[in-house]
């Protein structure tokens, strides 16, 4: 017999780098997605090297240049592109140091609850039985919970104010902010890793029932290597564009959070908290408030375009 | 049917005991800083232990979860450190409150988004759905403050159309209604985007599926396709969503309450955290997690009655 | 009911296909799904489109119905019904057409009907709709038509949701609702394909009835050539986007004169024959994909009878066949090919011999448990009920035999497998491996020998392999798993080493699984299940998936290497005609008992169980001179969960006895030779059974039928070398009629109407490209490049481009020129073009 499947001049498979390139021009096809990659990409620059932007100091206080409206200069002749705060403080300045505080814990509480619900999810997903259970009832439990309601009980009653948020600062020496910080991130963790872990464990449920998985399980493959090698690979299509999507509800998160004065202790520039100070000024505060608006809308929106793409894209082959 | 119902409704009391116990944990484990929460942190620890004794706190704990859930039970969650007044007095008047926001809320969220998913849906790469589509991925990125933050300034400072606070002074009436546009008008802006591209999506796929293609090759007119055939099954999946959604919804509403000072019952626990009046909070909790949960309920048991699949197996 | 017969001419044709060009846009181009494709549906006729997969028959049907999708359009041709162009009918018209004059009947019955509304509903707005008629009077005739379809109970179908009803009446219902306003046509897109086998014996029966009934025409659209033969009159067979051969039924079966259909023909398994008598030759290579499809004949690259510079010259068209009346073959060489000498050759009977016994299956019994939560069961405390997956599975196995397990869905051979490899274990009784119990050892107890010597391949080759991973990796990790080999550099060497054995190319290590058709990915699975110096391998439907022509040659493999490497190899099918041909013994399995089982001639010939003849009266045989019993069996499978009392196949079984059928587990008995029948039939009534397929003859007829083609020719050889001559003559004419009118030989190129405008609006443009008075080419140049279909093409020699060189010199202005005419929706891919044109250029040498 003379069967040797003939083949025609495939493309070679592409290096792990080509791919990486390769998925980027994908990207190029959708607009909306190539859209939401430059805004997102916009502000990570920014987070990144603020400390290199000729601006003001976010937190020196001018006096008696309060409350400037945008495109005006202090008696210093100091050019205050987006005006000031109610302390004279720069707001092009806070705003863009904001974004570096914003984007550093919201990445953080990311990664902790999606690291958490992967490992929930994959394990319910392929263990089964009383184990997803298990961990699917802790994942109701908590999801029970408005997620803004769960934020408030666990910050009020583990918070910086709290006997414990008292008993870290005073004992362990802790950073106001480091408490402040790890707290949101854990309240943002149980609010957000049942939902990752619903997710991944769909996904899995469906990929387990594929023949490569029975292949495995019949050459005797441990459970570990068959979550880790050839499940969740094959599920990072849907993950990927779901993390963006819930990095950008994080961050709408920590900015509420700021807004409702919960969230990171002050000085420090967040764009939540710049809400909730200008609204204390009504009609004067206006230009103290729109601008971290935009600012919120335009990460998330990127954020959420980016993810729109992605999948866009995903869905084509 | 009837068995999953009941197995829904065993696992939702599991759900209530648990976090009534998770609650119980939080706040009144600590009897010492119950103590000092409701007589002020200036007062002596004389004071807190004899508080303690007379209240019953030096009871274990068991028996003071039992009573407090006995208690909840039947409407009694405790005095407000805060107000001075029964905390079920408080919830009432406030939930009935967030029931008309929130109800007004979801009717027109609901409204919107069925026709625009639907409208969407039924074609599938249009010009239509690309707009439809990112008018709503516009508006889910734009949290409640900040939509809330830009409405205010062109309605209120800009238009002085409404008024930028609804604290409705003199209760819920009709002189006043326009204090509750721009709540409502934030909350619907928020969530219409989620709930409309579910319905895309789900309509998306009914018009791709098999047996739409049997219902045109059957030659039938296009409306009788489009109500009969799709439309019904395309909506089961966001009905049930919508629902669980609530949850989410009422997360917004508290944000939304508390920007516009309006007197709900988000507001009143976001002031009983800010206050530290843990009877508020937990009592709070518990009716959030009830709705919460009773949400849930009504979703899975409107789902197996839409889908015949599962109501006649 | 006015428009049934009486009006219909019986000349005219119900249906016809003039040049019908079909494509589809992607954001690549145009993709040509069908190019060029003819048909005639008579009054009553039944014909059947033959292919395999992606050849363009499902388009077919669709484009019939007129539902392209957004993306799909008819580019050219025509397309009559009743001799009215169906292109130039209005929606409205087309939607009292269909459904009511044309219907249809499609793959999957389960999901063309609608899960949340009554069977009722969905059958009576047909009429409704069409015929205006009341409910009442829609629901009468509905039942009419659910009782014509033979459904039982038909009041109590009409009253159910989709699901609750089984396939096989599923898809009855789907045939009833085609047929409730009497359609002069019926479209019938693989109908039994979903169903099991003797259920598809059920709904072909149907089927083949139905024109005598109705006095409909069929279109048969199927990949199975039994089935054609079984319910068709007529017969086209379709090859990547174009038809190749088309005659009745009896001309192509009988006298095909295509290599591509007698290359089908040869893959395909006959359960008359077996593999010594006629082998199975597969056809070499794959499908081309639609924008790679090579210059003039399609089938080139993988015919034996390809001649350079005379099927890779011109486009090819149907030609009728001399002295056959109405049949017609696309190929210029059919009078020249010496079929004797391209006939497979019988080969030598070799003789294997068997080792000693390697495995044992003793009593093994698998039950699953199933909790039962309703109240009903809570109140009587039952709980928990067995499913008797396997229920006293007794055989055995040697060194280097074949065993097959056949059965229908149910009949728990998966499960078997399951409990073989250890993912789950026996509830009683014993496997043995080599001397050791297995079947109570769960896979991660066994050692890696254990494991390694125990391998499976596995049904679904999209699924088979991980597409997270290269293919060399993933056999890597079973070699080193296995401990065959001990370090990376062995272990690559070793994968190599595996490539060359399931005969693909060295360099589909380093591919992903997606980079591969299902064919190739299914030879690496069955790579990986051999890596480990298996002693046993269980194949679970490991071709069933596959087109039929890649189907032989999986199967040829599989068993080269069995063989080869002395395995013993448990092949779990449920196509009996495929089994005869490689299985030294067959074990014959239904909800979950075995019925039969012995050596492979002894299941194929009688006394049978009444099981087995069933089964293998309806597996559709393509072969015109086998006569066979029809066999249909009543009702569906019933469920495991519900197993009748007493013999399990009694509640369908045409020779049931009586009673005891009902009340008593049948006996065993023993025909000699290791030939055992589970039934209550006495011995003399079984050995006394017919055979149900029946050979014409002997072998020397049948040897003589198959050799008639080949006698034609090589009888008047003189006749066919002038033939050939005319052919290679063909070019010049067709030239010369081409250059009065200074347009190419082109069927599909601009009509004459059109033209002067299409000058005139060329002219127009000042700055245009260097446009070609005259075509420089010959044919298809532009074609070469990926998408550019029919259509682009006519609309590009619109604007004087002819040939790819052109489109190789194209400027910025050029390109905006071309933008400006081609007006799609999305992008077209026009640099892409411009390096394809560049690139062919360049090879050409222009």
């Amino acid at each position: 017999m003379s069967d040797v499947t003939a083949e025609t001049a495939a493309p070679a498979p592409p290096t792990g780098l080509k791919r990486l390139w390769k998925s980027i021009g994908l990207l190029r096809e959708s607009y909306v997605g190539m859209f939401g990659a430059v805004l997102v990409c916009f502000w990570v620059f920014i987070a990144v090297f603020v400390d290199l932007l000729p601006l003001q100091d976010p937190l020196a206080q001018t006096r008696g240049a309060q409350m400037l409206p945008m495109l005006t200069a202090d008696a210093k002749d100091v050019m205050h592109w987006m005006g000031t705060d109610d302390r004279g403080r720069d707001m092009l300045a806070r705003l863009m140091y904001g974004a570096r505080v914003v984007l550093f814990w919201s990445v953080l509480a990311t990664v902790v609850a999606y690291s958490i619900g992967m490992i929930m999810g994959v394990t319910a997903g392929y263990r089964g039985g009383w184990w997803d259970e298990i961990i699917s009832f802790i994942g109701n439990v908590f999801l029970a919970f408005p997620q803004i309601v769960l934020l408030l009980v666990i910050i009020t009653a583990f918070g910086p104010s709290s006997q414990l948020g008292i008993w870290m600062t005073n004992e362990l020496g802790l950073d106001k902010t480091l408490v402040s910080g790890s707290l949101i991130i854990i309240a943002i963790t149980f609010s957000t890793a049942p939902q990752v872990a619903r997710i991944v464990r769909g996904i899995v449920l469906d990929l387990k029932t594929r023949d490569y998985i029975a292949a495995a399980e019949v050459r005797g493959e441990s459970p570990l290597y068959i979550m880790l090698v050839e499940l969740l690979p094959n599920a990072r299509g849907p993950l990927i564009v779901d993390a963006c999507l819930r990095l950008g509800y994080v961050i709408i998160t920590i900015a509420l959070l700021g807004f409702l004065s919960l969230g990171l202790p002050p000085p420090d520039p967040d764009w939540g908290k710049m809400i909730s100070d200008g609204r204390q000024w009504g009609y004067n505060g206006l230009n103290m408030m729109l601008w971290p608006a935009l600012a919120i809308s335009s990460l998330v929106l990127g954020l959420n375009l980016l993810a729109d793409g992605l999948r866009e894209i995903s869905l084509r082959d | 049917m009837l068995q999953l119902v009941g197995k829904r409704l065993v696992q939702m009391i599991l759900i209530m005991i648990t976090v009534s116990v998770l609650l119980f944990l939080s706040f009144e484990a600590d009897k010492l800083n119950v103590a000092s929460k409701v007589l002020s942190q200036y007062s002596t620890l004389d004071q807190r232990l004899i508080w303690l004794e007379n209240n019953g706190y030096n009871r274990p704990m068991p028996v003071r979860y039992f009573e407090w859930v006995w208690n909840a039970m039947r409407g009694d969650f405790g005095e407000s450190i805060q107000f001075a007044t029964p905390v079920s007095k408080l919830l009432k008047e406030h939930l009935l409150n967030t029931a008309v926001l929130g109800g007004l809320v979801f009717f027109i969220t609901v409204s919107i988004s069925l026709v625009l998913g639907v409208l969407s849906g039924i074609a599938e790469g249009s010009s239509r759905d690309r707009g439809i589509t990112v008018l709503a991925v516009l508006t889910t990125s734009i949290p409640e403050f900040a939509s809330a933050t830009i409405l205010v300034a062109i309605f209120v400072f800009w238009l002085d159309w409404l008024p930028g606070t609804s604290p409705f002074t003199n209760g819920l009436n009709w002189n006043d209604v326009n204090q509750l546009v721009l709540p409502v008008m934030v909350l619907v802006i928020y969530n219409f985007g989620y709930y409309t591209r579910m319905t895309r999506a789900s309509m998306a796929e009914v018009m791709t599926s098999q047996y739409v293609r049997t219902a045109i090759l059957k030659g039938l007119p296009h409306g009788r396709v489009i109500k009969r055939h799709a439309l019904r099954n395309a909506l089961i999946a966001p009905f049930t969503v919508m629902i669980l959604q609530l949850n989410y919804l009422l997360s917004g509403v508290i944000v939304t309450e508390v920007f516009f000072s309006y007197k709900g019952f988000g507001k009143l626990l976001y002031e009983a955290a800010m206050f530290g009046d843990i009877y508020v909070i937990e009592a709070c909790a518990m009716v959030a997690v009830f709705i919460a949960v009773m949400s849930q309920l009504i979703s899975d048991i409107g789902y197996t009655y839409l889908n015949p699949r599962i109501r006649f197996s | 009911m006015a428009k049934q017969g009486a009006t219909v001419d019986k000349d005219t044709p119900v249906l016809e296909c003039k040049d019908l060009s079909i494509s589809y846009y992607t954001r690549a181009g145009e993709i040509p799904a069908v190019v060029d494709f003819n048909l005639k549906v008579m009054p009553g006729e039944a014909v059947g489109i033959v292919g395999e997969s992606g050849c363009g028959k499902s388009t077919v049907a669709l484009a019939i119905m007129q539902y392209m999708g957004k993306n799909g359009a008819i580019v050219g041709g025509e397309l009559k019904f009743m001799g009215r162009d169906m292109r130039t009918m209005s929606e409205e018209e087309l939607r009292n057409i269909r459904g009511s004059r044309i219907s249809m009947v499609y793959q999957e019955p389960m999901a063309s009907l609608n899960p949340s509304m009554l069977i009722r509903e969905q059958l009576n707005e047909v009429l409704i709709y069409h015929e205006g008629i009341s409910d009442e009077e829609a629901t009468r005739r509905s039942i009419e038509m659910l009782d014509a379809v033979r459904l039982p109970d038909p009041e109590r179908v009409m009253d159910s949701y989709p699901h609750q009803i089984s396939g096989g009446q599923q898809q009855r219902v789907v045939i009833a609702m085609a047929l409730l306003s009497n359609p002069q046509l019926l479209l019938l897109d693989e109908p039994t394909t979903a169903l099991d086998v003797t259920v598809e014996a059920g709904v072909v029966e149907l089927i083949k009835d139905i024109s005598k009934r109705f006095g409909t025409s069929m279109i048969y659209i199927s990949h199975n050539l039994g089935l054609i033969l079984e319910t068709c009159d007529k017969i086209a067979v379709m090859y990547s986007g174009e038809a190749v051969e088309f005659g009745t039924v009896k001309q192509v079966f009988d006298e095909m004169r295509h290599p591509y259909t007698r290359g089908l023909f040869n893959s395909i398994p006959l359960p008359g024959a077996d593999r010594h008598a006629r082998p199975l030759v597969p056809i070499r290579g794959q499908l081309p994909l639609p924008h790679e499809r090579p210059r003039g004949c399609n089938f080139g690259p993988r015919c034996d009878h390809f001649r350079d510079g005379l099927c890779n010259v011109h486009e090819l068209h149907m030609e009728p066949v001399k002295g056959q009346s109405g049949q017609s073959v696309r190929c210029v060489r059919y009078q020249d090919i010496d079929w004797d000498k391209a006939k497979p050759k019988a080969v030598e009977a070799e003789t294997i011999e068997f080792g000693p016994t390697v495995l044992q299956v003793k009593n093994m019994q698998k039950y699953y448990e199933v909790n039962d939560g309703s109240i009903g069961a809570l109140l009587t405390g039952k709980t928990t009920r067995y499913v008797k997956a396997n229920e006293k599975l007794d055989f055995e196995a040697r060194e280097a035999e074949t065993v097959a397990i056949v059965g229908e869905s149910g009949c728990g051979k998966s499960t078997f497998a399951k409990v073989m490899m250890g993912l789950e274990t026996a509830t009683g009784g014993e496997v043995i491996l080599n001397g050791k119990e297995i079947g109570n050892l769960p896979v991660n107890k066994r050692s890696p020998q254990l494991v390694g010597s125990l391998q499976m391949v596995f049904q679904n080759p999209f699924e088979t392999l991980n597409p997270s991973h290269s293919v060399g990796s993933q056999i890597a990790r079973v070699l080193r798993k296995f401990g065959v080999a001990k370090d990376k550099e062995e272990a690559r060497q070793k994968v190599l080493e595996l490539l060359d054995l399931v005969k693909l190319p060295r360099d589909f290590a380093r591919r992903r699984p997606r980079q591969l058709s299902g064919g190739q990915k299914q030879r690496v699975g069955i790579a990986r299940a051999f890596g480990g110096e298996a002693a046993v391998v269980v194949a679970d439907e490991p071709v069933s998936a596959l087109d039929v022509s890649v189907q032989a040659a999986v199967t040829g493999l599989l068993t080269d290497i069995q063989r080869k490497r002395r395995t013993t190899l448990l092949f779990i099918s449920h196509d009996l005609s495929v089994v005869r041909y490689l299985a030294d013994r067959v074990v014959v399995m239904y909800l979950g008992q075995i019925m039969e089982q012995g050596n492979t001639e002894d299941i194929f010939s009688p006394p049978y169980h009444p099981y087995t003849e069933a089964l293998l009266s309806a597996v559709p045989i393509a072969d015109t001179s086998i006569e066979k019993k029809h066999i249909v069996l009543e009702g569906d499978l019933p469920s495991p969960m519900n197993p009748p009392s007493g013999c399990p196949f009694q509640t369908r079984c045409p020779r049931k006895i009586g009673a005891i059928c009902e009340q008593q587990m049948p006996p065993l008995k023993e025909f000699g030779n290791g030939h055992r029948i589970l039934c209550h039939l006495d011995d003399d009534v079984l050995t006394s059974m017919e055979p149900v397929i029946a050979m014409p003859g002997d072998k020397a007829k049948r040897g003589k039928a198959s050799a008639k083609p080949a006698t034609a020719p090589s009888s008047g050889r003189a006749k066919a070398a002038a033939a050939a001559a005319a052919l290679a003559a063909m070019p010049a004419p067709v030239k010369e009629k081409a250059r009065p009118a200074a347009t190419p030989a082109r069927k599909k190129a601009v009509a004459p109407a059109r033209k002067p405008a299409a000058a005139k609006k060329a002219a127009a443009k000042p700055a245009g490209p260097v446009r070609l008075k005259k075509p420089e080419s010959k044919a298809d140049d532009l074609k070469l490049i990926s998408g550019v279909g029919p259509k682009l093409e006519q609309t590009l020699n619109k604007l004087g481009f002819w040939h790819f060189s052109q489109i190789a010199r194209w400027t910025k202005k050029d390109i905006a020129i071309v933008d400006d005419e081609l007006s799609f929706k999305g992008r077209i891919e026009r640099d892409n073009w411009l390096k394809q044109a560049k690139a062919l250029a360049k090879k050409s040498g222009r």
